[in-house]
């Protein structure tokens, strides 16, 4: 029968980890594979077609766009600034000329005799990608990027905000249980990742964003905090490129829910370590999770790699996804084949759990389990 | 695969999948005696993503589920058995597939309101997603359009504008933004972006020298040849080849995916779509369909064109409002208090907040508990609204095309673009998608049809039974009466009629009479008190009606006009809902307002007591 079940997010101690640094166009490549490279390393260089402005000549003169050719002072491909005159009427012996300005520096593009638009070429915009991790070059794609290879902790989260960032780690709760609340925070956060506990206030997150912490890692978060963070509601979860100063990795969803204690004790483990972290996310096609990765301070070994992706067992270890029992783990111990009649009436493929904190079995729909990967 | 095509009439199975952005459902159609079967259906998670990446694994595995279920084999190894031998395989393979983010365009014209809408009629008709209009009116500077081309990064563009003939200078225009701005596809960047060109003709040239280098330029006749008529087909066809030529090439797997099936796979909307328009053509009724997903919602209609009395066929999509990825932009968009207004009970604000975006963030699970479920029923009846809202706006008659008046024309001074949706002229509603399809008990379907639509007078009600509608418009271009046959024994579940009186009096006083001929002889004679709903049971056989409104009411002959007609009953019933239509209300106030949804839910049945 096929396997119907949700992937779990990864929480590994250790793991063999690429990562794609890829050219939003082709560009060039600055290192070649074997190389070591560190975080800050630029691997790939392009430049990026500078912004495109319209300029409608033939209207601005008051002239037929087939004529263009006789007014254009400046021809295509002529590297121009700003208010410099692109075209100009020749006027009644010499005087009440009419000419045309250009409103940006850059190069002339292309004009057209059909519509009498000029188009003005900004200068290319130059864009670096950084190694965002410690490691080594696995493959060079060429013209477009790099992989590269690292051995490191690696924690995915649910949902974030924000894009790429380093720091630190510095662990603010006691336990995964605690809220982190903004009396914790202060001067010694600035350039950390911050880790807490089950929740964070609103007021937290600002403080941390005005000190000048570089992430946050917390188990819940309030969805409407949300709005008053970036500035609008985030309806369809494709993140990473939000105006914050500080970025926010929620490891196991909105509301109060404690952080998976393999996580916060990962975490922990690292403490004072630097971090790369990551709050993109993309729930849909091309799944994209929030990440940790803590590169360790050995040779990237290619022969460590995480578990295969298998279905749910018994015996297999799950977080449960949805209310009831909301965040709590527990442990496969039946799977009953036929469907089953749930509370709110559907009938759905169930699993029996084990809830390891009640310590009590309950039966739940296999939809709303996720596989717990800690291996 | 070596295909070999099996003449239609002596096909004894097929096979049909649509891969969903979550699921592969495979579906089995067999021929028993004269008529086609659906036998069974399976469903695997779709593998278009890492550690996959090949989608042919999730149909294989659907199919296997398929196999297990019928207790016959239809694989060998990883290969459908194709044509069928005895017990084993299939004679025909076929799919549809919105997998990937479907087929994201977008779209120009030069009128906002012309070209422009015709030629996003066009790409919504083929079943795609409009990510922009660019128009040369739409009130944007040129750079600020070039900036929105870059950014977008769509699967394709479609360009029109002008009529045949007519000034060229405006959608060559466009094409020079089109160059300058130099898109790129929103898949693989070693490809050039396939633009179609369906514009005035004598542009074409122009056209070409313009984009013929920079993208992958196909030009098709014009889309709107003279401003009253569009000739949207050869642009929907291109539409449909460049669909399978570049965007499915690109995903993973397609390639094999294409190999396999006997027919060209085609966007899961454009398949429903076309299954909408064979009802509304084989019963000569105006329909109006929905297919809400986790992602996008989609509205397709049929109505009447009331000057030419030809029908009509347009296709909305809300690409952002759906029951899962996007669940969180219904809230954004309808807003707390529209949701708050369908929940039964008394709910903290940020407690619903939290399950919303928590739904959003984990989308393949499932309510458990009757509390769960009767939110996520709330937000579906405002993600419906919203997407039929939409649908009305879109689905209109020509704009901009000259009409004669005549003296009589003089009081009804109707401008052009106005909505072909008229709830009154409605026979038929039907509701497909998961929280449709999948809802513990059909009343909740019926329920959360009615209230999201309005439906107005006499509508016929009815569900998709097991969302397979895709998989039923696809085998429709391929084997028209085997998907006929299927879709009204297997698919089209009837629920029911639902009255529904249009205007309002004042609360608790009579508003409509109802004399109804049931079955086996009884007899169903009731006046319904404004601001009530009843069930009444009775299977989908005719019964005999007469609905007498009281003065200034109307049930679709007229305000105070009784009617006398046949109505059909259904796994639901004969709902009459007497709470009123322009306006409908609900009581402002909280606690009245959970009493209200209450009342109505016991009366429609809506939950098991």
């Amino acid at each position: 029968m096929a396997h119907a079940y949700t992937p779990g997010l990864k929480v590994l101690a250790k793991t063999m980890l690429t990562k794609t640094r890829r050219l939003p166009l082709k560009g060039n490549v600055k290192v070649k594979k074997g190389d070591l490279v560190k975080a800050d390393d630029i691997v790939a260089h392009t430049d990026l077609p500078g912004n495109v402005f319209p300029v409608n000549v033939a209207n601005f003169l008051n002239v037929d766009p087939s004529e263009l050719d006789d007014f254009m002072i400046r021809k295509e491909g002529d590297v121009i600034r700003k208010g410099d005159i692109l075209a100009e009427t020749k006027g009644i012996f010499g005087l009440f000329k009419s000419s045309v300005k250009s409103p940006v520096a850059g190069t002339l593009d292309s004009y057209s005799k059909v519509t009498g638009q000029a188009i003005i070429r900004e200068n290319p915009i130059p864009v670096n990608i950084h190694a965002y991790i410690d490691g080594v070059i696995d493959e060079v794609i060429p013209e477009e990027g790099v992989v590269i290879r690292t051995t490191a902790a690696f924690v995915q989260g649910i949902f974030g905000i924000g894009g790429e960032r380093r720091g630190a780690i510095k662990i603010l709760t006691d336990k995964p249980g605690d809220t982190l609340t903004a009396d914790l925070i202060d001067d010694s956060c600035k350039g950390k990742v911050l880790v807490g506990g089950a929740f964070m206030t609103l007021d937290a997150f600002k403080k941390a964003e005005k000190i000048g912490v570089e992430g946050i890692i917390v188990g819940g978060f309030n969805y409407k905090d949300i709005k008053d963070i970036v500035g609008y509601d985030i309806g369809v979860a494709i993140t990473g490129e939000e105006p914050v100063q500080t970025t926010l990795i929620v490891t196991e969803g909105f509301g109060e829910i404690p952080m998976a204690e393999q996580t916060f004790n990962l975490l922990k483990d690292h403490e004072e370590e630097v971090a790369s972290i990551n709050g993109a996310t993309q729930i849909r096609a091309g799944v994209i999770r929030p990440e940790v990765i803590i590169c360790l301070d050995e040779i990237a070994d290619n022969k460590i790699k995480s578990a295969d992706v298998k279905g749910m067992d018994i015996g297999t270890v799950v977080r449960v996804i949805r209310a009831p029992y909301f965040g709590l783990l527990g442990e496969v111990t039946e799977l009953p084949h036929a469907l089953q009649k749930l509370e709110s009436g559907s009938m759905a493929r169930v699993a029996k759990v084990k809830i390891y904190k009640q310590n009590k079995e309950v039966m739940l729909p296999r939809a709303n389990l996720e596989i717990y990967e800690t291996k | 695969m070596e295909k070999k095509t099996v003449k239609p009439e002596n096909i004894q199975s097929i096979l049909a999948t649509d891969c969903g952005s979550t699921t592969t459902k495979a579906i089995l159609i067999e021929k028993q005696g004269d008529e086609y079967r659906l036998v069974t259906r399976g469903e695997a998670p779709t593998t278009v993503e890492a550690p996959f990446e090949d989608v042919t694994k999730g149909v294989l595995n659907a199919v296997k589920e398929v196999e297990e279920l019928r207790g016959r084999t239809l694989l060998n190894e990883d290969k459908i058995i194709s044509p069928q031998k005895g017990e084993a395989g299939v004679d025909i393979y076929i799919s549809t597939s919105s997998a990937g983010g479907g087929l994201q365009m977008l779209v120009a014209g030069v009128v906002k309101a012309m070209s422009a809408e015709s030629a996003e009629r066009a790409a919504l008709g083929a079943g795609a997603i409009v990510m922009d209009v660019l128009a040369s009116n739409d009130g944007r500077m040129p750079h600020e359009k070039i900036s929105r081309i870059r950014h977008l990064r769509p699967d394709m563009i479609l360009l029109s504008g002008g009529v045949d003939g007519g000034t060229i200078s405006h959608v060559v225009e466009m094409a020079e933004l089109l160059r300058a701005a130099n898109p790129k596809p929103r898949l693989g960047i070693n490809y050039r972006l396939p633009v179609i060109y369906a514009g005035n003709k004598k542009a074409a040239p122009e056209i070409e020298k313009n984009l013929g280098e920079v993208t992958d330029l196909s030009v098709v006749p014009n889309l709107r040849p003279v401003l009253e008529r569009e000739n949207l087909g050869p642009a929907r066809d291109k539409i449909h080849d460049l669909f399978m030529e570049h965007v499915m090439a690109q995903a993973p797997g397609y390639k094999k995916l294409m190999d396999m099936t006997h027919a060209p796979i085609m966007p899961t909307p454009g398949a429903v779509g076309s299954i909408i328009q064979v009802i509304a053509r084989d019963e000569n009724i105006s329909v109006v369909g929905v297919d809400i997903g986790g992602a996008t919602t989609d509205v397709f209609s049929v109505f009447k064109d009331p000057d030419s009395d030809e029908p009509v066929f347009n296709r909305t999509v809300s690409a952002n409002l759906g029951m899962s990825y996007s669940i969180s932009n219904v809230l954004a968009e309808a807003k707390l208090e529209n949701i708050l207004r369908w929940v039964p009970f008394d709910i903290n604000e940020t407690d619903l907040r939290n399950r919303i975006g928590n739904k959003m963030i984990r989308p393949t699970t499932i309510p458990q508990s009757l509390e769960e479920l009767k939110i996520e029923q709330a937000i579906a009846r405002e993600a419906l609204r919203l997407s039929f809202v939409q649908h009305k706006s879109f689905a209109v008659g020509l704009k901009g095309v000259q009409k004669e008046r005549t003296i009589s024309d003089t009081f009804d001074q109707s401008s052009t673009g106005e909505t072909l949706v008229n709830m009154m002229d409605l026979d038929l509603l039907v509701g497909s998608g998961g929280v449709l399809s999948h809802a513990p008990r059909r009343h909740q379907s019926a329920r959360m049809m009615i209230d999201a639509f309005l439906p107005e007078g006499i509508t016929q009600l009815a569900v998709d039974s097991i969302f397979m509608m895709p998989q039923l418009g696809v085998l429709a271009s391929v084997h028209e009466k085997a998907a006929t046959e299927v879709f009204n024994k297997d698919c089209l579940l009837r629920l029911g009629t639902c009255i529904a009186p249009v205007g309002s009096v004042k609360p608790g006083k009579d508003f409509v009479t109802v004399k109804l001929e049931l079955p086996e002889g009884k007899v169903f004679n009731q006046t319904i008190p404004f601001g009530d709903m009843i069930l009444i049971e009775a299977p989908y056989t005719p019964v005999k009606a007469e609905i007498i409104p009281v003065r200034g009411v109307d049930v679709g002959d007229g305000p105070g006009n009784a009617i006398q007609t046949t109505i059909y009953g259904g796994l639901v019933g004969i709902i009459i809902d007497a709470r009123g239509r322009n306006p409908f209300i609900l009581p402002p106030n909280p606690a009245d307002r959970v009493q209200k949804l209450q009342v109505w839910s016991q009366a429609v049945k809506e939950f098991e007591s």
